[in-house]
């Protein structure tokens, strides 16, 4: 068994013109680890796993997948990522079933029927695969997208803010989802607000403050009550 | 590349099969081509002694001007709906992307002109549906579609989208306009394929010349 780390994540900096959003990350994430990215808004979460999921370059720094840098070879590293952000990455005017089918094709997947018939029915939708994605709740839509995103068994899972919108049934369904779908071995980075939901799925807790990581602990030495005041210390009161 | 085959198709077939659905995109090209063939016909009615003298003016400018709508919404839709982080996420060179949208921005063009060049010939009294005009505007749309298609992508993340689309597709697509008014008027005047050889040559350097282009660009265009 390795003990390289997955990704490795190395003085890395994004800035928008003059506004730096990224001052210098360090991170090595170890393959099957499930991290919560905790942060205000504004902090740099989006901005980061946007530049994991090779969305976009990087001002300064390195982002290396499996010892691959991403900006050397981000065809190949798009291959190994799904991403779960606040927009599902899915067409209203198709159903469920042609969504997932236009992301087979699009990895190039073999026996893609089998595998999209799995999935719905894991996340609870085989039944309504015909029906046009619009005709969907947000609960459902964004159950779709957590199928859209595993549809290729990616090695490392990106959910930004996953819970966006949600109903707090809808939010633990998915939560509970994530849990049964996204297996011990796959790698999860996830940003959200909710101290709770992070910790639920996390092995690893961050906290990204002002571009930089400003915390970094186990989650199994944290429960909600006690990282409450150590996210308002490190970002202000209230902020989450 | 039988991977990025499968993209371009993959894109080609979700947006023809999105269309196909919603027809938002052949409804606004054909209504305001059809609108702006009633104004130049009322206009050129009371002041051109002879309609045919404009029609290839009417015809391209038509063409583009109804192409623009079409390929404005080519990127917006998949920005606004979040849905253009899905498509760059696909593990193939970004440039299959854009060869899948391109693919069916031209077809949407090529539909709106088949729909349009009856009613042209209706309005103006001139024949235009001959196999040489269909070749010229095959050409002409494909460079149209090439251009527009970059260029959709790169004006989606700017704040004034819609303007700066044609700002920035027309002084560009003017070499093809020329070419296809020119050429259009020659095969009226009764002119053959061989009589405008310059012109179809523009054209398929014009053509070429957007899609290496775009091919090469593409993934620095739709990056934020």
């Amino acid at each position: 068994m390795t003990t390289d780390p997955l990704i490795e994540i190395a003085g890395l900096q994004k800035a928008f013109g003059r506004h730096r959003v990224l001052r210098g990350i360090d991170l090595a994430i170890p393959a099957g680890s499930a991290i919560a990215l905790y942060g205000p808004n504004g902090a740099g979460k989006t901005t980061l796993l946007r530049i994991l999921a090779t969305l976009s370059r990087p001002t300064g720094g390195s982002v290396r997948v499996a010892g691959v840098d991403i900006a050397a070879n981000p065809e190949g590293i798009r291959q190994h990522l799904g991403l779960v952000g606040h927009a599902p990455l899915l067409y209203d005017d198709l159903s469920a079933a042609e969504n997932l089918g236009f992301y087979a094709r699009l990895y190039g997947l073999p026996a893609a029927d089998a595998r999209i018939a799995d999935l719905l029915q894991r996340v609870g939708l085989y039944e309504r695969r015909r029906d046009l994605v619009r005709t969907f709740s947000r609960g459902m839509v964004q159950r779709l997208a957590i199928a859209r995103a595993l549809l290729h068994d990616p090695a490392i899972l990106l959910l930004d803010e996953p819970d966006t919108g949600l109903d707090p049934q809808a939010a633990e369904r998915m939560t509970a989802l994530l849990r049964e779908l996204g297996g011990s071995a796959r790698t999860i980075l996830m940003t959200t607000h909710h101290l709770e939901r992070g910790l639920d799925l996390a092995d690893r807790v961050l906290i990204l403050a002002g571009g930089r990581l400003v915390f970094d602990a186990s989650a199994a030495t944290l429960d909600a009550a006690g990282l409450r005041p150590l996210y308002d210390h490190y970002v202000g009161t209230g902020a989450a | 590349m039988k991977r990025y085959l499968q993209v371009i198709w993959a894109v080609l077939w979700k947006d023809l099969r999105i269309e196909s659905r919603t027809k938002d995109v052949f409804t606004s090209m054909a209504v305001f081509a059809v609108l702006a063939l009633l104004i130049f016909n009322f206009a050129f009615e009371l002041r051109v002694p002879d309609k045919a003298m404009v029609t290839p003016g009417v015809l391209w400018v038509t063409v583009a001007f109804a192409g623009v709508l079409g390929l404005g919404r080519a990127f917006i839709t998949e920005k606004d709906k979040g849905s253009l982080a899905g498509l760059l996420l696909a593990p193939v060179d970004r440039s299959a992307v854009y060869f899948g949208k391109m693919l069916a921005n031209l077809l949407f063009i090529l539909v709106v002109e088949l729909f349009l060049l009856p009613l042209i010939t209706i309005f103006f009294n001139v024949p235009l549906i001959t196999p040489a005009l269909l070749l010229i505007l095959l050409l002409g749309t494909i460079g149209f579609a090439a251009v527009g298609t970059t260029f959709s992508a790169l004006a989606v993340n700017t704040r004034a989208r819609e303007v700066l689309l044609p700002v920035l597709l027309f002084p560009v697509m003017l070499p093809v306009l020329v070419a296809g008014i020119r050429s259009t008027i020659g095969l009226l005047e009764g002119d053959t394929l061989a009589d405008l050889g310059n012109w179809l040559q523009l054209f398929l350097f014009y053509d070429l010349l957007f899609l290496v282009v775009a091919f090469l660009t593409f993934d620095y265009v739709v990056e934020e």
